[in-house]
Parts: C-alpha cells; sequence; structure tokens
C-alpha cells in the first residue's frame, strides 16, 4: 500500500509539473510582445519596465519559468497591474465563498440522490422509479446557465422567496443573509450532481442487490432496511466516491455561471472579470490555482478509495 | 413483500432477455421524433437564409421585447430583433462548434486511439499518460484560460474545444477498440497478410463505429453545453451574432420585463440536448446487441 | 469464554430433537421468464426429523437450489409462483409474510451459501457479517457478540480468530471463507442448517474437512442438516437419507445405506458413475451422463429422464412414471419402470411388473 500511495504521489508531481508549464506558457506561447498582452499596448513604459523586472523576460524562456515556477511555489503569484492587487490575495478573497458554495450544494445533492436511489432501486419500473430515471434523463439536457435563469426568473423575480443578482452579502456580516443568497446558487450546481449521483447510484443499488451476499443477508433475517444500508449502499458509496471526483469539473463550471449570473464574488466571477478587464496574470494565477485545486482533489479520492475499499488495499 | 426481494424478481427477466431475445432493443418512436427535430433544426439553420425571416440583426425599436405576435412568432427582444430568426440563426454556432470540435476530437482522438489499442506496447502506454494527465486538467477552466487569451472568434473556439475533447475521445475508441483488437478475427486477417492500416480501416474501424457514433453525439452535446456556458460567460462568439448561449445570457438582463426572451433559446437548446442524448443512449443500446451476437 | 456458553445454552435439549421438524408436501415453485414458465420444482413431498441429515442430490439445474431456497422462503416473490406447503417447526413457509420469515431466518433456519466468494460481502468485516444476526435474534450486547463471534471462528478451525476477526472476506482463503460462511449460518444455533454445495468450489482436501466440520458440529449440536450436492461421493458418508432429484421432482429417496446397496434408478446409477471415488484405481474413467437436463418449460412427455437413458422403453417415453415404494421396502420410494437389476428393488419390482 505504501508503495502504490508513492507512485500515485509520483505522478501527481508529475501532472502538476506540466501543469505548471501549461498554465506558464499560457502568456508566454502568444504572439507578440508578452508585456503588452499583458498591459494592454497603451502602458506607460514604467510599467512596462516594471513587468520586465518582475517576469524576468530578458532572460531565456526557461529561466523565466524557474523564476516563476520559484515564485509560485513560495506563495507569490503576482500582483495585478490594473487592480493592483496580489492575486494571491483575490484568491484568498474568492476562494471561500466558492468552497462555501460546494459543501451546501453537495450536502443537498448527496441528502436528494441517496434517498432516491435508494427508493427508486427498490422497485425497479416502479412508478417512482420511473419517474425519476426519465426526469434524470431530461435534467442532463438543462445545464446550469438554464436553470439558474430560470429559478432566478421564477424564485426571485416572481415570488420573491430569495433574493436575486447583485444581492451577495459576507458570511462574516451576515450568516443568515449570506446562506440566504447562497441557496439559489447551490440548487444549480446541486441539481447537475444529483443526476450524477442518482443514476449511478442507482444503476449500482440494482445490481448489487442481485449479489448472492444481499440473499445470505436476508437469509439471517435482517431488515431490508439494514441491509440495504449496511450491505447494498457501501460497496456503491465508492461509485459515489468516484463520481464525485469526476463531478468536480462540472461543478466549477456551474460555479462559475451561478457566480458571474448572480455577482457572487467567488472564483468564476473573478476569473470573468479579470478577462474582460485584461488582467492576465490574475487569469493566469485563477488558472494555475483552480487545475492545481482539480489535480490534488482527484488524488485525495484516489487515496481514499485506497483507504475505503479493502479490496484495492491488498494490492 | 419484501422490496428487496422484489428487486431480485424484476431484474430476472431483464437479465434472461440478454440471452437473444431482441425484440425490445429496437428503438422506440421517441427516437425517431428527437431525431426528426434534430434534422429540422440542422436543416433550418443551414437554410436560413432561404426561409424567409427577418434578420436577425435588424433592429426594430417600433416593437422591442415583445411577446409572441404573429409578425414575431416567438416574440422580439430589447432591440426589437426577431426571436425566431435569431433562434435559427443562433442554432449554426451550436451546430459548428458541437460538431466541429467533436470532429477534430474524432480525428485526432479517434485514430490515436484506434491506434493505440491496435498496436499496444510503448505507444499505447505513452499516449495513455499524456491523455490523463491532460484529462487531470478541468476543460471549462482550460478553454476559458485559452479563449481569454487567444480570443473568441467560432473557428477558435472550436478548434480549442476540439482540441481539449481529444484525451476523452482517445480513452473511449481505445477502449471500445481494445475489446475488438484481440478477437479472433483481426489474428487472422494478420496471419493472411493483411496490412495493419487494411486491418485498422476494414476489421475494427466497422466494429467500433457503432459505438464512436453513439459517443460522438452524446460528445457534441456536452459541447454545445461548454459553448453555451463560455457564451454565457461572455466569452464566445461575441454580439450581435446570435447564439443560443449568447441570447440567454443577454435575456438576463431584461427577465422581469421579457421572460419570453430566455424561455425560447433555453427551450431550443434543451431540446437539442436531450435529442442527442437520448439519440446516442438508444444506438448504445441497440449496438449491445450487435456486441453480443459476435 | 462468556461468548460459548451463551451459544451452548442455545442448542437444543434432548425432547427437542425428537419429532418432525420439516414437512415438505406437493411443493411446486416455478418462476415466469420472458420464455415462459419454468417448472423448478415440481411437486415434491419430503419429511426431516430434528437432528437428521438428509442429502439433495441432482446434476445442476435439475432444481435443488430452487428446493433449498423454497423451503427457506427466500426466493423472489414477483417472479415465484408456489403451491404445496411447507412446514418448518410448526410454521408454514408457503406464502408467509417476511415478518414471520425473519424472526425464522438466521435464528432457526440458516443456510450455507455455494460460493463463500460471492456470499460474503467484500467490504463487511467478518466481525460484523457474524455479529449481525447475533445482535438480531439474541439480546447480546456488542462486547458479547464479539467474544461469540471469535468463539464461533474457532469452533469452525479458524486460526488466531481473534485477528481473524477483524479482516475483510477477501483476506482469507477459499476454504477459510467458507468456514467464515458456516460460522455465520451457526451463530444463533439454527435446528435446521441448509447447505447448498458448499464444497463446490474447494479443492478437494479442503471438501473433505469442509464436510467433516459440518458432520462434527451437527452432532454435536443436534441440528438438523440439508446437503445439496451434485456429488453422491458427498453425500455418501454424511447423510442419514438421500433424495435424488431430477426434473424437478424427487425420482429416488431412501435411507443413505440402502440406497448405496440396492439403488433402483438408472438415473442414480448414471450419477454415481459419474462421481470421482477415492477408492477408485486411478485414471478410472468417468461416466459422464449423455445428453442434457430436460428443459424445464417444456418437459418431455413420459419420464423425464428417458431420452438420456439407456434402459428406456416406449413406456418410459409416453407415461411418466409415478414415485412409489419398492415392494421389498416402503420407505424406498422411486420413480422408474424399468428399474435397475441387482438389487432387490429392481428384481422385485421386475417380478410385479410382469407377471
Amino acid at each position: 500500500m505504501a508503495k502504490f500511495l508513492f507512485k500515485r504521489a509520483l505522478a501527481l508531481i508529475a501532472i502538476l509539473f506540466v501543469v505548471s508549464i501549461g498554465t506558464f506558457f499560457l502568456i508566454h506561447l502568444l504572439p507578440g510582445d508578452p508585456t503588452v498582452t499583458i498591459l494592454g499596448p497603451n502602458d506607460t513604459a514604467h510599467n512596462k519596465a516594471v513587468l520586465l523586472q518582475q517576469l524576468g523576460l530578458n532572460k531565456p524562456i526557461w529561466q523565466q519559468y524557474w523564476i516563476w515556477l520559484g515564485n509560485v511555489l513560495t506563495g507569490n503569484l503576482g500582483q495585478s497591474f490594473i487592480t493592483h492587487a496580489t492575486v494571491t490575495s483575490t484568491l484568498a478573497h474568492a476562494v471561500p465563498i466558492d468552497i462555501e458554495l460546494v459543501i451546501i450544494s453537495q450536502v443537498l445533492a448527496l441528502g436528494i440522490a441517496i434517498p432516491l436511489a435508494i427508493a427508486s432501486a427498490r422497485r425497479p419500473n416502479g412508478l417512482l422509479d420511473r419517474v425519476s430515471t426519465t426526469s434524470s434523463f431530461a435534467m442532463l439536457a438543462l445545464p446550469p446557465f438554464i436553470i439558474i435563469v430560470f429559478l432566478v426568473l421564477i424564485f426571485s423575480i416572481h415570488f420573491h422567496v430569495f433574493p436575486g443578482p447583485g444581492s451577495y452579502v459576507p458570511f462574516t456580516q451576515n450568516p443568515w443573509s449570506n446562506l440566504h443568497t447562497m441557496i439559489l446558487p447551490a440548487i444549480v450546481l446541486a441539481v447537475g450532481s444529483i443526476v450524477i449521483y442518482f443514476r449511478l447510484l442507482r444503476g449500482d443499488l440494482i445490481s448489487t442487490l442481485q449479489e448472492e451476499y444481499i440473499t445470505m443477508a436476508r437469509s439471517k433475517g435482517l431488515s431490508d432496511r439494514y441491509i440495504m444500508w449496511r450491505h447494498a449502499l457501501r460497496p456503491s458509496s465508492l461509485s459515489l466516491l468516484a463520481a464525485a471526483g469526476l463531478n468536480i469539473g462540472g461543478l466549477i463550471a456551474g460555479a462559475f455561471v451561478v457566480e458571474y449570473l448572480l455577482a457572487i464574488p467567488g472564483l468564476g466571477y473573478a476569473l470573468v472579470n479579470s478577462i474582460q478587464q485584461v488582467d492576465y496574470l490574475t487569469v493566469q494565477g485563477i488558472t494555475l490555482f483552480v487545475a492545481v485545486v482539480v489535480v490534488v482533489l482527484n488524488f485525495i479520492i484516489d487515496f481514499l478509495f485506497t483507504i475505503l475499499d479493502p479490496r484495492i488495499a491488498r494490492e | 413483500m419484501s422490496d428487496i426481494a422484489a428487486t431480485v424478481a424484476s431484474a430476472a427477466p431483464e437479465a434472461a432477455d440478454d440471452d437473444g431475445i431482441v425484440k425490445k432493443k429496437k428503438v422506440g418512436v421517441f427516437f425517431w421524433i428527437f431525431a426528426g427535430w434534430v434534422a429540422l433544426v440542422v436543416l433550418a439553420s443551414i437554410l436560413a437564409p432561404l426561409l424567409g425571416l427577418q434578420d436577425p440583426n435588424n433592429a426594430n425599436f417600433d416593437a422591442i421585447n415583445q411577446g409572441p405576435t404573429t409578425a414575431h412568432l416567438l416574440g422580439t427582444d430589447d432591440l426589437g430583433r426577431d426571436i425566431l430568426s435569431r433562434v435559427i440563426y443562433g442554432a449554426r454556432v451550436s451546430l459548428i462548434v458541437g460538431f466541429g470540435a467533436m470532429t477534430i476530437g474524432m480525428i485526432f482522438g479517434g485514430t490515436l486511439g484506434m491506434v493505440a489499442a491496435y498496436r499496444r506496447g510503448a505507444v499505447d502506454s505513452f499516449v495513455s499518460a499524456v491523455s490523463y494527465v491532460m484529462l487531470a486538467f478541468p476543460a471549462l477552466v482550460a478553454v476559458i484560460a485559452i479563449v481569454a487569451f487567444w480570443g473568441h472568434d467560432i473557428w477558435k473556439i472550436t478548434i480549442i474545444v476540439g482540441i481539449a475533447s481529444i484525451p476523452l475521445v482517445y480513452r473511449v475508441v481505445r477502449a471500445a477498440t481494445l475489446s475488438y483488437a484481440t478477437r479472433e478475427f483481426v489474428t487472422a486477417a494478420k496471419s493472411q497478410g493483411a496490412t495493419d492500416i487494411r486491418i485498422l480501416t476494414r476489421e475494427l474501424l466497422p466494429n467500433v463505429l457503432p459505438a464512436i457514433i453513439s459517443f460522438f453525439l452524446i460528445g457534441v452535446a456536452s459541447v454545445i453545453i461548454l459553448e453555451g456556458a463560455l457564451a454565457f460567460l461572455g466569452l464566445s462568439v461575441q454580439p450581435p451574432t446570435a447564439s443560443w448561449g449568447n441570447m440567454i445570457s443577454e435575456s438576463r438582463t431584461y427577465l422581469s420585463q421579457n421572460p419570453w426572451l430566455a424561455l425560447f433559446p433555453s427551450l431550443a437548446m434543451f431540446l437539442f440536448l436531450i435529442a442527442l442524448n437520448l439519440i446516442g443512449d438508444s444506438l448504445r443500446q441497440v449496438l449491445d446487441v450487435q456486441d453480443s451476437k459476435l | 469464554m462468556s461468548g460459548e456458553l451463551v451459544v451452548d445454552e442455545g442448542f437444543p435439549t434432548e425432547e427437542e430433537t425428537q419429532g418432525l421438524l420439516l414437512k415438505v408436501t406437493d411443493l411446486k415453485t416455478s418462476f415466469a421468464t420472458p420464455r415462459g414458465r419454468v417448472r423448478a420444482v415440481d411437486g415434491v413431498s419430503l419429511e426431516l426429523g430434528r437432528g437428521e441429515t438428509l442429502g439433495i442430490v441432482g446434476e445442476s439445474g435439475s432444481g435443488k437450489t430452487v428446493l433449498s431456497r423454497s423451503i427457506m422462503g427466500l426466493l423472489p416473490r414477483r417472479t415465484t409462483t408456489q403451491s404445496g406447503s411447507i412446514v418448518f417447526d410448526g410454521t408454514e413457509i408457503v406464502g408467509a409474510e417476511d415478518k414471520t420469515l425473519r424472526t425464522l431466518w438466521g435464528a432457526k433456519i440458516a443456510m450455507v451459501f455455494q460460493d463463500p466468494m460471492t456470499s460474503l460481502n467484500p467490504v463487511v468485516r467478518i466481525e460484523r457479517q457474524i455479529t449481525e444476526s447475533l445482535r438480531l435474534h439474541t439480546s447480546m450486547d456488542k462486547a458479547e457478540a464479539k467474544a461469540t463471534a471469535i468463539s464461533l471462528l474457532g469452533q469452525v478451525g479458524i486460526p488466531s480468530p481473534t485477528e481473524r476477526v477483524r479482516n475483510y472476506p477477501h483476506q482469507l482463503s477459499g476454504g477459510m471463507r467458507q468456514r467464515v460462511t458456516i460460522a455465520i449460518a451457526l451463530a444463533c444455533s439454527p435446528r435446521l442448517l441448509l447447505a447448498d454445495e458448499p464444497t463446490t468450489g474447494l479443492d478437494v482436501t479442503v471438501q473433505a474437512q469442509i464436510l467433516d466440520l459440518l458432520s462434527s458440529l451437527q452432532q454435536e449440536r443436534h441440528m438438523a442438516v440439508i446437503l445439496v450436492t451434485h456429488d453422491l461421493g458427498v453425500v455418501a458418508t454424511r447423510t442419514d437419507k438421500i433424495a435424488v432429484m431430477y426434473a424437478g421432482r424427487i425420482v429416488e429417496t431412501t435411507t443413505t445405506r440402502r440406497l448405496f446397496a440396492d439403488m433402483a434408478m438408472p438415473y442414480t446409477k448414471a450419477l454415481l458413475n459419474s462421481t470421482p471415488r477415492i477408492s477408485d484405481p486411478s485414471h478410472t474413467r468417468l461416466t459422464a451422463i449423455d445428453g442434457r437436463p430436460p428443459d424445464l418449460i417444456n418437459p418431455p412427455p413420459g419420464c423425464a429422464f428417458a431420452p438420456r437413458c439407456e434402459s428406456a422403453t416406449d413406456q418410459c417415453r409416453t407415461e411418466a412414471p409415478p414415485l412409489r415404494p419398492a415392494p421389498s421396502d416402503p420407505t424406498h420410494l422411486f420413480a422408474c419402470w424399468n428399474p435397475l437389476p441387482g438389487g432387490t428393488a429392481g428384481r422385485v419390482t421386475t417380478l410385479e411388473e410382469s407377471p
């Protein structure tokens, strides 16, 4: 197991290395003068000189990369020439919002998907199963940007249940209002996740319930409820974990969309803003951060697999 | 009545179906309805100039933010432009990016996948490792970043998304090919002295093609969603060019005055996506039968 | 050890071991499938006394597994149709609610499944798989149940049970796993143990160990056992009586001793010839039974075995033989028009048939 983890960790480092090269060359392989790319054609000569200095642009490209990587590893992602904020501080402000959003949405998603999948798997092709399977198939064709528009239309504009765009309140300022503003976007993220988790879990449960060890569990006189949770759900929870890993990308995409529409100052909002302001250093910083988070989360999920699935641990 | 017993029970006849009972595998009536819808959207967007539609970019300030009327079947937007016309022209963007990007993905990822699965060895290990690294990068973030640096005209977006889809297409096609590459008919062809190219195109391709087509359609749906998200964030084709994503994005400003603005492009996109998914899914089910017959 | 004491208290007393434990009368079990109705068990009657051991023998597809699951009431309801009666210890099983059955399952009837690889939950520790029925059916607390689990593992011959109880199934060998399933089945000291091909997946030496283990536990606990197998050799020394099944019916049944001394059915003989015996000289040729078991959806007219039987006559092919007693021994039942010569049963019947 230690060897397995060691190999995994090596792969992680290799992938992170490639990710860092990718994000670095986003700016540097573009045609033209990188100072113009970063600052725009009309900036002052002074700013260009500062930038040249900061990025070491007069040195060979590989040396530039090592300087940049050294900075990144010490937490220095550069300072925006547009807002003059350091990229690190922008991240520090935005990231907690995304974490909150993801946590609320995943709690909602699992809280709905698991009971629904269990209820459907108990009676495959029953009424509930057919309704939920069909509607989950339809939901696959509902991207987050459509869902959020209609949720805003219905719940903010028509019924005034949830606040509309631009009413974000920081958690530290008023936790209750903050949660109130976060529910709508969390629901949008949850819908996509519910569809994935439900479809996966339902299929998994139906095949697990045909396993001989379920019959064996029944032959012990255990209740259906106990068998479902202890014997059937547990093997499936691993596939659920894998799905959660694959879902991270979709969650990020969804978060970008809802933050943009509702003007919630998370990562997506910051990213789109900095693109519109042609703030390339911030774009680069956010891209790097998100990519690293996704890679590391997937590594952690891999690691959890080895702990949770006794069958993998043996290898 | 034990529900768990019920599950075992109701699953049993389905399992028995796999023993050669083909009648359930026919595509349903929905398949044809949705296939018709896809054909309609594709034809309408290609033939748009011949349909006698109003100019999608023609502003008419006498008819702003109208609901459906006889003059404008789906209403007008905030500049008085005809929504029906914009929805039809807007389909072009989704179709070009969706089919274009997946075609790029198929040409490169598909070829690589088939060759890697057929040849195995070092090539396979190397390309597979690269595909894992690329897949680790979240597609939307990569695409947003590259689009931000490189620009957002429709062809650039098609190419970027196409490249981003290569690793996934590679993995799917490789897996599909692997299940055939070790079969006897391949060995037989080899022993008769068939060239590698002949085996790949004449023996393997016809077998993996159904799986590829089904994946292609579902892939097109994902790409359309990705392009829609880009457009929604203002990072795809720029206004005034109509696209479904653009129109949904623009509609949010006038949601309270004119909800129709959001409804029609959303509905067009939703129905198109569900159609692609359903057709892809049905094809896969029909394909499974052929698979077990071999 | 306290756990062991609790288990010992569950053993039936001498009085409880007297009398009939299980009575099956004209049981028919069939399944709905897309191709039609499969008559897996087609009119089976049998009796089992307390503490007795019955062997049910037949090829795969003869209905023996369905019969054993019917006796437990474990079959899926939606596609299964049952008629007849199964009375276990005073309780009717056919048509009983799951609620009723759950008080029997694990507590009074337990089952050892064919393949421990699939019948043990791979992601649940052995400890829980044993203790969950103890916690359900007895008043043991967690610690007592665990102690009992460890003691049970010791009784089924698992070395260092205290450590093993923390393992997952894949950490054990095949034979060990089957010992674990036996420990699970025995946990609440059932009156009846159904063992469905308990040794099929194991190698020969382990097979013998497991079967001997079952026999000794059975005697120790005065437990009735139904041993289901395709292998006559397995039941030869370990059962009181034997029922041979073919095409969903019992075709021959008598005491084990009499069956081997005087078998009447050509099918029984064929089964025996297809079984390797350790006493055989090496390289003895085994005779496989030609042909396949009959289609249970559209069984052939007449004797179901006739198409494969060397001594089949026109009568065999048109008229189904009833299950009837041998004149020499009313407890020996068989269903054959042309029983084997040689044995007394055969000779007497032949005489009777040709006056």
